[in-house]
């Protein structure tokens, strides 16, 4: 037997375990996703399917939702045409954005949907939003999108002001980041 | 040996007597140099107390077990003759300095909880303002209570010949801005975080704020002050070159004063917007422009055009400044990637054409060139 | 299990009993240990004072409000680099190096595992400083986005963050390599009778410190790799334009870099637990629970990242757990502390350059792990994070703890390494200014931190100015009180009184009690009988 074979048995190991931890950094990401969706942290541009058709609607309490809008490196206008709704946790409601494309040209965007407090993104279930899809802007193109929506009647009860902000980001600029932006010009230098 | 005790004993004393100097500094209410700056809220309170409590178990744990080893130091040394014991394990001496410290570090973090939880509380605000953080300024926008619709920039006002030291430092050095973050008095405010490029961080200590500001999304923080007056803050998140020149300052004013200030706000941006499609003079817009070019340009390019030699390109005489008014416009609107010039498309179209006609006619420019806001506009994107 | 031995079959190297091949030769193929551990410690050393030099400039910009010396970009750069320069290129190297001298001299063994691999991790380092500090004349600039490279900040950078991260992924495989090299001939190669639980505590710190890097050097390699990606290749791991979230970045980079806060510091605890009972004349108190306490902190270092990230924006749970796991972390911590001071008391001390420099060693960390446990209270970091109390907290625990437990390694095994006796005199003299000037430079930074000066910035507002100024003369002290350091070094490697095989009257680890000064190029090529 080889004096060496031991120890190239131990090289092979803490090799795999050098790699699996590499992995384990890449895993990371769609874990802290599943974490953030299990713990309702992160914000799905899915749209969420009421399990029951019937929903209780707790009015005794009424809580402040407040509607926001950001657009990053794109030349559209973007806000919410009202700036508050006040509802009652189970009850559906229907909020509408307005978004303009200030430009001549044909503008791709997607909203990022974003909430604070970071907790109660779980209670929310959105039935219908603009941040499903791109959005494709013709130049100077005024467009009214809606977003439903509703907060479970499990909504913790400390909570009663919240709110829901949406961020437009231009996309199909190649491939879709703003950091692209940057890129061309980049190349340019 | 003698140095040896004296240096510690200077700092064993420095540990004991800090504290109280500190504690004493607050009941003056000055500006604290040692110590926390007094608190201007219930939250920024329990913090400075939270701080205090803890620091105290700490210099006496510190006494404690650096005076049994400053004693052994002392007395069992060779030199005194001293001969070494022979114990090197005790189970129920190790047992029990785990425990004891076990049940100290609850007393620090029971209070510490309660804290925590009222810190995340921001339920029920009186006004929300959403603060974003640009490279390298804040916007704030009133969302909520009275004020709502306000909307304003906020940058640093300190003059650059103040931080080149071409002129002496006022008292406000570098916490001063041009628009102050106005707020009433006893009204908890929300104010929610974002940033348009990188992470910033919005920070007003005496608040008991401190909260990232991250690219697409949003956080959120709360603040009551309890009484009027200015409190400062600064980007607490390395942002870029001018991380250290983006402070923020909170105006506190009473109730009335508070109203009044909306009313003058709104009085204001009641008034007719600059229309963009109007014809401006060159003298208008060199004006304009000047102004822009302080507040936006000067950091880097220098107010006399000439910038820093193997930093930052001097605009007099350079090809942008003199060459196409395209570029120069584009360079403007979206900056030079991978480079220090950053994009300035937040300013506003006769902001933008200003300090363009500016550059190319100011210094040894002389290009002639007029550019109009109406021209702005179709450059961007 | 049981140390073989067959010294035929060590990697058909060289075994007669000569010296090594003369010339640059000698040490560009070395496979001996001692050379490699001299090549690292000298490298570790030269970056050091690069990293040095890099801090003095910034602590002249800071002598004053106002700019003078460096532009902010420029500033930036020199924050960023110098805090990836020390980690990366002082710190953990010099580590390694006396990891590579000491380790086989403590368990007996005639090398490490793996002599050419040994070889290969050393020289990799080079290029990869070659490549950090070379970024400094790129366009754009070095890095400078702070060392702990946060996007979206480090997506903006130049070439010089790609040379970075280049220079990251090499350093992190040479440090794989080691830890590989160091694990394997702690558990295969030990001498007959040199069990886990009668291991020097050094080789026990280093043990759990290459299990440390092995788990998280890749994830930090990873991380990276997706900043590199993002930055080149259009990915949006941390874009939230593309579904990205800058944050998961930090998640990810703090999961590396808090054990990473105890790779660089668990090896200096080991080389004081070897010192203290020396000099102390008096067996090691409460060794076992080392050992346990040192596995403890390696385990919880794991799970405590986020309280790097408080401001970040957390949920009330997340804050709670990574505050109490935090402050957990202060018991097995405070054991240690305990378990030294008992070691002391009723020894028969003395007290040379080393003992010095590990009584300093255990004094400073100690005020480093109380504003450790301030920060940890997250109300009070909430005021605290990204202030200078920060940079003052993470300095008393590396500066003082990590570089002056090398300090003390340095001149307590320097005699065994050259033969010869350093001067005492000049050691005594390194210690007490590097002890004084220290704290000079970073005890006043509480005060800045607590007053609300905040890090990575050029310039400040004027209530600073006072402490800054005692600060960065307190730091020009520190950095030239380390040139004693180095002419000590020399001197001692040149000739002076010639050591006695025991060097010190209280050791009793094999390299004192098996082995002649200097110890000889190849040793235990038979094990020692372990008692």
């Amino acid at each position: 037997m080889n004096a060496l074979q031991p120890n190239l048995v131990m090289l092979k190991k803490l090799l795999i375990l050098a790699v699996v931890m590499f992995a384990f950094g890449y895993a990371m990401i769609p874990f802290y996703k599943k974490i953030c969706e299990v713990a309702g942290l992160n914000n799905l541009l899915q749209p969420d399917t009421l399990v029951e058709e019937t929903r209780l609607v707790d009015t005794s309490r009424m809580l402040t939702v407040q509607l926001d809008a950001n657009t990053r490196g794109l030349p559209w206008e973007f806000k919410p045409l009202q700036s508050t709704v006040k509802i009652h946790p189970g009850e559906l409601v229907e909020v509408m954005y307005e978004i303009t494309n200030n430009s001549a040209r044909e503008v791709t965007g997607q909203a990022i949907p974003s909430y604070a407090p970071l907790l109660v993104s779980q209670y929310i279930k959105k039935l219908e939003c603009f941040c499903f899809t791109k959005q494709v802007l013709k130049p100077y193109e005024v467009k009214q999108m809606p977003v439903q929506f509703l907060i479970e009647p499990e909504f913790p009860g400390d909570i009663d002001s919240l709110s829901i902000s949406y961020t437009f980001f231009e996309i199909g600029l190649s491939n879709g980041t703003t950091s692209n932006e940057d890129k061309s010009t980049k190349s340019k230098i | 040996m003698g140095s040896k005790v004296t240096a510690i004993l200077v700092w064993v004393s420095t540990l004991i007597l800090y504290p109280s100097m500190a504690a004493a500094e607050r009941t003056d209410g000055i500006l604290s140099t040692v110590n926390l700056p007094a608190a201007g809220s219930q939250i920024a309170t329990e913090m400075y107390d939270l701080h205090m409590y803890v620091l105290y178990i700490c210099v006496v744990i510190f006494i404690g077990v650096f005076g049994t080893m400053l004693y052994s130091v002392i007395v069992h040394r060779k030199s005194k003759g001293f001969k070494a014991a022979n114990f090197h394990h005790s189970t129920t001496v190790e047992i029990i300095w785990t425990i004891i410290p076990f049940f100290i570090l609850f007393g620090m973090a029971f209070p510490a909880t309660q804290t925590i939880i009222d810190m995340k509380d921001t339920s029920t605000p009186d006004i929300t303002i959403k603060a974003t953080g640009y490279q390298w300024q804040w916007g704030y926008d009133y969302l909520q209570g009275e004020g709502e619709g306000i909307k304003f920039l906020s940058k640093i006002s300190t003059p650059r010949e103040q931080i080149r030291n071409e002129a002496p430092k006022g008292e406000n050095y570098l916490r001063e801005v041009d628009n102050n973050v106005v707020v009433p008095v006893g009204k908890k405010v929300r104010m929610l975080l974002t940033s348009n490029d990188v992470i910033h961080a919005w920070s007003v200590q005496q608040l008991g704020v401190k909260q990232d500001a991250i690219p697409g999304f949003i956080r959120d923080a709360w603040f009551k002050a309890d009484k009027p007056g200015i409190y400062k803050g600064v980007c607490s998140e390395l942002c870029g070159k001018e991380h250290a020149f983006m402070p923020i300052v909170v105006e506190v004013l009473a109730q009335e004063e508070y109203s009044k200030w909306v009313a003058g706000q709104k009085q204001e941006s009641a008034e007719p917007a600059v229309d963009v499609n109007k014809e401006f003079t060159m003298d208008e817009l060199k004006a304009t422009g000047e102004k822009v070019y302080a507040g936006n340009c000067a950091a880097c390019h220098q107010a006399n055009g000439k910038g820093i030699s193997g930093t930052f390109p001097g605009l007099d005489g350079s090809k942008i400044a003199v060459g196409p008014k395209a570029d120069h416009i584009k360079m403007v609107l979206n900056g030079k990637a991978g480079s220090a010039m950053a994009a300035f498309k937040h300013l506003s179209d006769v902001d933008i054409a200003a300090v363009v006609t500016y550059e190319r006619n100011a210094w040894g420019n002389t290009t002639g060139d007029l550019v109009q806001p109406s021209e702005i506009k179709a450059f961007r994107n | 299990m049981a140390a073989v031995h067959h010294p035929d079959n060590e990697l058909g190297h060289e075994h007669e009993h000569h010296g090594p091949p003369a010339g640059i030769m000698r040490w560009l193929t070395t496979t001996n240990h001692k050379d490699i551990g001299t090549l690292y410690l000298w490298f570790s050393f030269a970056m050091f004072l690069t990293g040095g030099v890099m801090a003095l400039t910034i602590r002249s910009e800071l002598f004053q409000p106002g700019l003078q010396i460096v532009e902010p970009e420029f500033f930036n750069q020199l924050t960023t680099l110098h805090g990836l320069v020390m980690v990366f290129g002082a710190i953990m190297p010099a580590f390694v190096g006396f990891a590579n001298w000491q380790i086989p001299m403590m368990i007996g063994a005639p090398d490490m595992a793996f002599a050419r691999m040994n070889n290969w991790s050393f020289w990799l380092l080079p290029p990869a400083a070659l490549l950090l500090i070379s970024s400094f004349f790129v366009p754009g600039g070095a890095a400078a986005g702070g060392w702990t490279l946060y996007p979206p900040l480090s997506i903006q950078m130049g070439m010089g963050m790609d040379m970075t991260i280049f220079a990251i992924h090499i350093l992190g495989a040479s440090s794989i390599m080691g830890s590989i090299n160091i694990v394997t001939t702690i558990l295969n190669m030990r001498a007959p009778g040199m069990t886990m639980m009668k291991m020097p505590l050094f080789v026990w710190t280093w043990l759990i410190t290459a299990y440390l890097l092995l788990a998280v050097m890749p994830v930090l390699a990873g991380a990276v790799t997706m900043l590199l990606t993002d930055r080149q290749f259009g990915t949006n791991f941390f874009n939230a334009a593309g579904g990205g979230d800058p944050v998961m970045f930090q998640h990810i980079f703090w999961f590396f870099g808090h054990p990473e806060v105890y790779i660089m510091i668990l090896p200096a605890f080991g080389i004081v637990s070897q010192i203290i009972p020396t000099f102390a004349r008096k067996k090691l108190f409460g060794y076992s629970s080392m050992v346990y306490a040192t596995s403890s902190i390696a385990i919880l270092s794991f799970v405590v990242w986020a309280h790097h990230m408080f401001t970040v924006g957390m949920p009330v749970t997340a804050q709670l757990f990574f505050m109490y796991a935090t402050m957990l972390i202060a018991i097995p911590t405070g054991v240690k502390v305990f378990n030294w001071t008992a070691t002391m008391w009723r020894g028969s001390m003395t007290f040379e350059a080393p003992m010095l420099f590990s009584i300093g060693f255990i004094f400073l960390f100690t005020i480093g792990g109380f504003s450790g446990i301030v920060l940890a209270i997250v109300p009070v970091d909430i005021v605290l994070q990204e202030t200078y109390y920060v940079i003052a907290h993470f300095h008393y625990v590396l500066v003082s703890g990590s570089l002056f437990g090398l300090f003390a390694g340095t001149y307590y095994w320097l005699p065994k390494w050259t033969g010869n006796m350093y001067d005492e005199g000049l050691a005594k003299t390194h210690f007490w200014c590097s002890m004084i000037f220290f704290n000079i430079t970073f005890f006043v930074q509480h005060f800045l931190g607590l007053a609300g000066m905040p890090r990575r910035v050029p310039d400040y507002a004027l209530q600073f100015a006072d402490f800054n100024m005692i600060s960065s003369i307190g730091a020009f002290g520190f950095g030239f009180s380390q040139l004693i350091f180095l002419y000590c070094i020399i001197k001692c490697i040149r000739g002076g009184p010639k050591a006695t095989d025991e060097v010190w009257e209280g050791a009793d680890t094999l390299e004192f009690t098996d082995l002649p000064s200097p110890a000889p190029y190849h040793s235990f090529e038979t094990p020692p009988k372990v008692k």
